[in-house]
């Protein structure tokens, strides 16, 4: 396609230009990856409960777990050692009160997720998801929020409403512009 | 008899008018008088002759130099000017490197000097091996390495970031003796470099009922933060360079998701993946650490906006004040919701007040340094900086943030974090002698 015509060949140049320009914006390099490939990752788990892997735990299995591999640092019985105490805790009234798991955490979730991103402090990611239910399952109980024999999975977990769940105030978006 | 050219620079700094209580000139005081009257200022070289001593050649302007390094680094005289670190030995808890304001200037801060927090210590990333995923409510799951991610169309922008407990020891019933860098080090700001985030999210396809994304970091708590979509899609970047060369191991390298403006931990470092989601994850970090008890026992949710905020770095707890004369007077100003409108400055704490210059070009959601000059007669003064933001927000009074936010019953120590989200005007009163220390008025 060769002209000689000056506005088509500059209506020819900007398209080139612009499609060019399009491009740029979306070099599209970014690898498809498959739900399998990034399993090790999928790590994430909602409040709904959604992102919980299979498995189960009583607080009885979580008990030996936890005196293996968290007392060092959280204390027998999880009353606190050079880390935070993870059983008991007042309702928090003020900025001076201390932010414990019964006392202060709105969801149930969060433990099972962090604890399985991020504990053991020195080796995280080791614990297999029975064992992250199981330790969930001994905080929990311990701090009196499910029975002594109540197993934890991913049906019965996302149901353990905790008692600060509603003290909260929701501050985004209220002040953006 | 003659008068001497520093007679006459005397003259001019005493004709000077004060604009506000307690000797605060005009902003421009110093362009209007020239180079002289701008030498004069410092307030060290007023006495003729002030040397007193003949110049020689000194030592090292007598033999040639050393041989330039590959990689500079600053001269040894500067070896003092370091970030503090609350966790030296890095035992099992979080590490806090802190900025040293009061021995800088300017509206950058050196990548060796840029704040730290890490929970627990800072990943060796090899850069080759590095992946971030992109999943969730997306038509098609991605994944980018470091290599990809450089071929995209990248933007720059100056930006700081700011911990959510910075401040935090301002909380404190009494006001805690303590620096600058003790107090404020939990900011720092820098250029970074780096690919729209919304450039990827596109590409992935973004499923409509996606609200919010988690991100999350490739260290060993793999901290994870939810940020609304919104802001994901107005300007976050995933961040590959700090001041032009790659993002240092404690600022995320060698990537980082930037949000502008909102709170320090929700930029995580070391980026690994982004999935979006309906709602938000109530992570760890969100639903507990940076939630902030409010009096009466609710507490703040999402509190993401690093709102608007100054404090004068010069002078400041620490660096004394050497006789009376002429200083200039300067600090940094910013909001998470754009750009610095306005800083006043007062030298009677609060009973009047001096618009500051603002050192161009004022940058959104960055440093902004104001200046200005002050004749100091020697005697007590309280130094107090205030700030406005172009979304018409004023940095409040330190009453006005009790009332809403409350305070701590008794003194915490300097490295607590009793609560977030403190932007209140801080007080520098300057005693008899020049020492400057921290009051609340
Ligand atoms: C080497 C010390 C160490 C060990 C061992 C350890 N932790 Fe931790 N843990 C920490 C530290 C430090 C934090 C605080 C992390 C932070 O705030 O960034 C923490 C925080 C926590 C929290 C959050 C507590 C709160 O309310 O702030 C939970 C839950 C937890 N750990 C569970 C566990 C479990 C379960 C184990 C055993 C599998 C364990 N930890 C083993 C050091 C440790």
């Amino acid at each position: 396609m060769f002209t000689r015509n000056p506005a088509g060949l500059a209506a020819l140049l900007t398209f080139v230009l612009s499609a060019a320009m399009v491009f740029a914006q979306a070099p599209n390099l970014g690898k498809p990856v498959s739900p399998a490939e990034i399993a090790a990752w999928d790590i994430n788990v909602l409040p709904d409960g959604s992102g919980l892997p299979p498995g189960s735990g009583t607080p009885a299995d979580g008990a030996r777990i936890y005196t293996a591999k968290c007392s060092a640092c959280h204390g027998p019985e999880g009353k606190g050692g050079p880390s935070a105490r993870l059983v008991g805790g007042e309702p928090v009234k003020n900025m001076s009160s201390e932010k414990t798991i019964a006392g202060f955490w709105p969801y149930s979730t969060t433990l099972f997720d962090y604890i399985r991103r991020a504990m053991p402090w020195q080796q995280p990611r080791s614990l297999t998801n029975e064992e992250v239910y199981a330790l969930t399952a001994y905080i929990l109980s311990q701090n009196q929020l499910i029975g002594e024999r109540d197993a934890m999975n991913a049906q019965t977990l996302p149901k353990v409403r905790m008692p600060n769940r509603d003290g909260f105030i929701v501050r985004f978006p209220d002040r953006t512009p | 008899m003659n008068k001497t050219p520093s007679d006459r620079i005397k003259r001019e700094l005493t004709d000077l008018q004060a604009v506000a209580g307690n000797g605060l000139l005009h902003r421009r005081a110093l362009l209007r008088g020239g180079a002289a009257l701008a030498g004069a200022m410092t307030g060290y070289t007023l006495l003729p002759s002030a040397l007193g001593q003949q110049l020689t050649d000194d030592a090292w302007s007598r033999v040639p130099g050393s041989t330039v390094p590959d990689y500079g680094s600053r001269s040894r005289f500067e070896k003092d000017v370091v970030r503090t670190l609350s966790n030296p030995k890095g035992e099992p808890r979080t590490q806090h490197a802190r900025t040293p304001h009061h021995l800088i200037n300017g509206t950058f801060t050196p990548n060796g000097l840029h704040f730290v927090i890490s929970h627990a210590g800072d990943p060796d990333i090899e850069p080759d091996k590095h992946r971030l995923v992109i999943h969730g409510l997306v038509k098609q799951p991605l994944v980018f390495t470091l290599d990809t991610l450089a071929r995209y169309p990248m933007v720059s922008r100056m930006a700081f970031v700011e911990c959510g407990g910075n401040s935090a020891p301002l909380f404190s019933p009494q006001p805690i003796q303590a620096s600058v860098q003790a107090l404020h080090g939990l900011v720092s700001c820098s250029e970074w470099t780096g690919v729209p985030l919304s450039t990827l999210l596109d590409e992935a396809g973004i499923d409509p009922k996606a609200k919010w994304l988690i991100a999350e970091g490739g260290d060993s708590p793999h901290l994870s933060r939810s940020v609304p979509l919104s802001k994901a899609m107005d300007d976050a970047m995933i961040a590959l360079y700090q001041n032009g060369e790659r993002i240092m191991p404690g600022n995320g390298y060698p990537m980082r998701l930037l949000l502008p403006g909102w709170e320090g931990n929700m930029n995580t470092k070391w980026v690994r993946r982004i999935q979006l989601t309906e709602g938000p994850g109530m992570t760890f970090y969100e639903s507990r650490t940076y939630a902030a008890i409010l009096p009466g026992g609710k507490a703040y949710q999402f509190y993401f906006m690093q709102e608007v905020k100054s404090f004068i770095t010069h002078p400041s707890p620490g660096l004394a004040m050497k006789g009376p004369g002429f200083y200039e007077i300067s600090g940094i100003a910013y909001s998470g919701y754009g750009r610095i409108a306005k800083v006043m400055v007062s030298a009677d704490g609060g009973k009047s007040w001096a618009q500051a210059a603002l050192q161009e070009p004022v940058h959104s959601k960055a440093f902004t340094r104001f200046r200005a000059p002050w004749r100091w007669d020697g005697g007590p003064a309280v130094l107090q900086s205030r700030a406005w933001d172009e979304a018409g927000y004023a940095q409040p009074t330190r009453t006005q943030l009790v009332a809403a936010r409350g305070e701590t019953a008794q003194v915490p120590p300097v490295t607590a974090f009793p609560s977030q989200h403190y932007n209140a005007i801080v007080s520098w009163s300057v005693e008899r002698g020049g020492e400057v220390k921290h009051v609340y008025a």
